[in-house]
């Protein structure tokens, strides 16, 4: 019986054969935390007692959910991070690189075939370049930090198999909304997925990250897909370290097949107050928007970028919303810059924030009123997610953000691609 | 382990936001003033409800969502000694244990709010005292027994220099 992927890269850090189901104590590759997670890895860190960094260059911080700090609160907790980074020479990514999800694979410290964890539950972003990465808690990326190593409980893995050329004005975004949508926020509990078919081949290496990403909403502890062609070439042109694809067998065990078919499927949007709470375009369409978000781990690439820029080109945004935009790392700031984006984005009336992920979360940069309806391109819309639990969130991709920004209400990206 | 069960308005897919929503988790590090705003979001006042030694009993998917380790250390500094559910997510139940939370795994609906519970995790079972039933439990995993035997995954490490699981 063969592998899958999450048993060959969990067994190759093992270094012995392990199968779904089996406890291993793994080396990880490369591990990290954000500014809402790394006060207590620093704290974990040194209830430890008297230990080191096990390699300080596999460990760094990034400050991205509260960037720049709104509060006292945060100021302090961002001090904690540049000291600690000071003290033990490790890596912190300040206030304006990006967010964790973009920068830690764009700044090449991930590789098919790596083992990483991170201390944000949307790690599972990198699985899209075949790499096994997933969330945990900061005491576990504490013990990690000081020993290099973690204990791993091997993964049953689902095989999701997507197919069709998705019709214009349908994205990657569309696709994972609707699988999740099918498959439920409980869906993938603790397992590895693996995603295969045309659909997902078809899709630039940045539109698999916002699948990948999304794993985590069904449950799922990885979210793999194959290293081809594409990546290969992403690969070489964002790290010089040596990838190491990692193929799943022929007869590796899956514990479920599902299967997609995305050549008819419309736009979708995920309802207020989950993220399988998914319908087609055609049930939410026409829903009053306030605020429409576009940028995060999910959606802030350049490519998320272009495509709302070319709706919002030459256009205004509807005089009762306000627009966000946040770029999700300085290097696709600066190359939306480079090719106008920012320009057609701004001259449409939408605002431009620090590369960070803060609206999101509800920490600052767009916080709702009461009674508000956000349109955005972020992966959670639990009640309370940006900071007002009076408020209601629909989850899109860019192009259904920018169109619904345009129209004042949810629209159909469609007829402006 | 003996206590009373708290059920929230919100049965299954209770996420780590609702545990303690962005808004505190960022700007707040002390456990204990985070403890006052649990659920807040989802069922206003439960922190003021919930009694020293009391048992959350949820649904299916508990902790599902964010990373966020504020968590379960909130629910353990408000004096909350355990977690009853169908299910849990996977990064919220390998948080509890590490810092010493119990999670327990059963069928939840033949407990009501405010039903006197003993967890008997020699058995695998909870007695339902108000009910006079027995609730069978899944069995802990022996990893998770070790690192809650000794007080969390740091508690753990120190007592035996690494893991004492593999294989």
């Amino acid at each position: 019986m063969g592998y899958t992927i999450a048993e060959k890269i969990l067994g190759a850090r093992a270094g012995r054969k392990v199968k779904a189901g089996d406890i291993a104590i793994c080396k990880v590759d490369f591990y990290f935390g954000q500014d809402g997670t790394s006060g207590i890895i620093i704290d974990s860190f040194r209830k430890l007692g008297s230990v080191k960094p096990y390699d300080r260059k596999r460990f760094s911080m990034v400050i991205d959910h509260s960037s720049p700090s709104p509060n006292v609160g945060v100021s302090t907790i961002h001090k904690k991070m540049r000291t600690f980074a000071e003290e033990y020479g490790v890596g912190l990514y300040d206030v304006g690189v990006g967010v964790c999800h973009q920068i830690i694979p764009e700044l090449g410290h991930v590789v098919p075939g790596d083992l990483v964890i991170g201390a944000d539950s949307h790690t599972c972003t990198y699985g899209a370049i075949n790499a096994a990465a997933t969330g945990v808690g900061s005491t576990d990326l504490a013990i990690t930090l000081a020993t290099g190593k973690n204990w791993f409980r091997v993964p049953e893995t689902i095989k999701v198999i997507v197919d069709g050329k998705p019709p214009k004005g349908v994205y990657s975004k569309d696709i994972i909304l609707h699988i999740i949508g099918r498959l439920g926020a409980n869906g993938c509990t603790y397992k590895s997925v693996e995603f295969y078919g045309d659909a997902i081949e078809r899709l630039s290496v940045s539109g698999r990250f916002t699948i990948s990403n999304m794993a985590v909403e069904m449950g799922a502890k990885y979210g793999f897909m194959e290293a081809d062609r594409k990546v290969m070439k992403w690969i070489g042109q964002h790290s010089k370290r040596q990838p190491k694809p990692v193929f799943a067998d022929r007869d590796a065990q899956y514990e479920a097949v599902k299967e997609f078919d995305v050549s008819k499927l419309p736009p979708q949007v995920a309802k207020p107050h989950a993220v399988d709470n998914v319908s087609g375009i055609e049930e939410a369409k026409g829903t009053r928007i306030d605020e429409a978000y576009i940028g995060t781990c999910t959606n802030g690439r350049l490519e998320d970028l272009e495509i709302a820029a070319k709706i919002l080109k030459n256009r205004t945004v509807h005089g009762d919303v306000q627009l966000i935009i946040g770029p999700a790392s300085r290097l696709v700031y600066l190359d939306a810059l480079k090719k106008g984006i920012i320009e057609t984005l701004v001259r449409s009336g939408a605002v431009i924030l620090t590369p960070g992920c803060g609206p999101c979360v509800g920490t600052h940069g767009g916080v709702p009123a009461n009674g508000v309806n956000v349109i955005s391109t972020a992966n959670r819309n639990f009640k309370g997610r940006m900071g007002n639990p009076n408020a209601f969130i629909y989850l899109a991709s860019p192009a259904t953000c920018a169109a619904s920004a345009l129209e004042g209400k949810i629209a159909d990206p469609r007829k402006y691609t | 382990m003996k206590g009373v069960a708290r059920r929230l308005k919100q049965d299954d897919n209770i996420n780590t936001d609702y545990v303690i929503s962005g808004r505190y988790k960022f700007s707040i590090e002390d456990p204990r003033e985070l403890a006052r705003h649990i659920f807040e979001d989802i069922d206003p006042g439960f922190a003021g409800r919930a009694r020293e030694g009391d048992f959350i009993v949820a649904g299916e998917n508990f902790g599902c969502g964010s990373s966020r380790e504020q968590a379960p250390t909130a629910i353990k500094a408000a004096g909350l000694k355990a977690v009853i559910a169908k299910s849990f997510a996977r990064i919220f139940y390998r948080n509890s244990f590490n810092i010493g939370l119990c999670l327990i795994e059963c069928d939840t609906d033949p407990i009501d709010d405010g039903d006197a519970l003993e967890i008997d995790l020699r058995n695998n079972r909870i007695r339902n005292v108000t009910r006079n039933s027995l609730i069978p439990i899944k069995p802990i995993p022996t990893v998770m027994k070790r690192l809650l035997a000794d007080g969390g995954v740091i508690e753990h490490f120190k007592k035996h220099g690494g893991f004492t699981f593999d294989a």
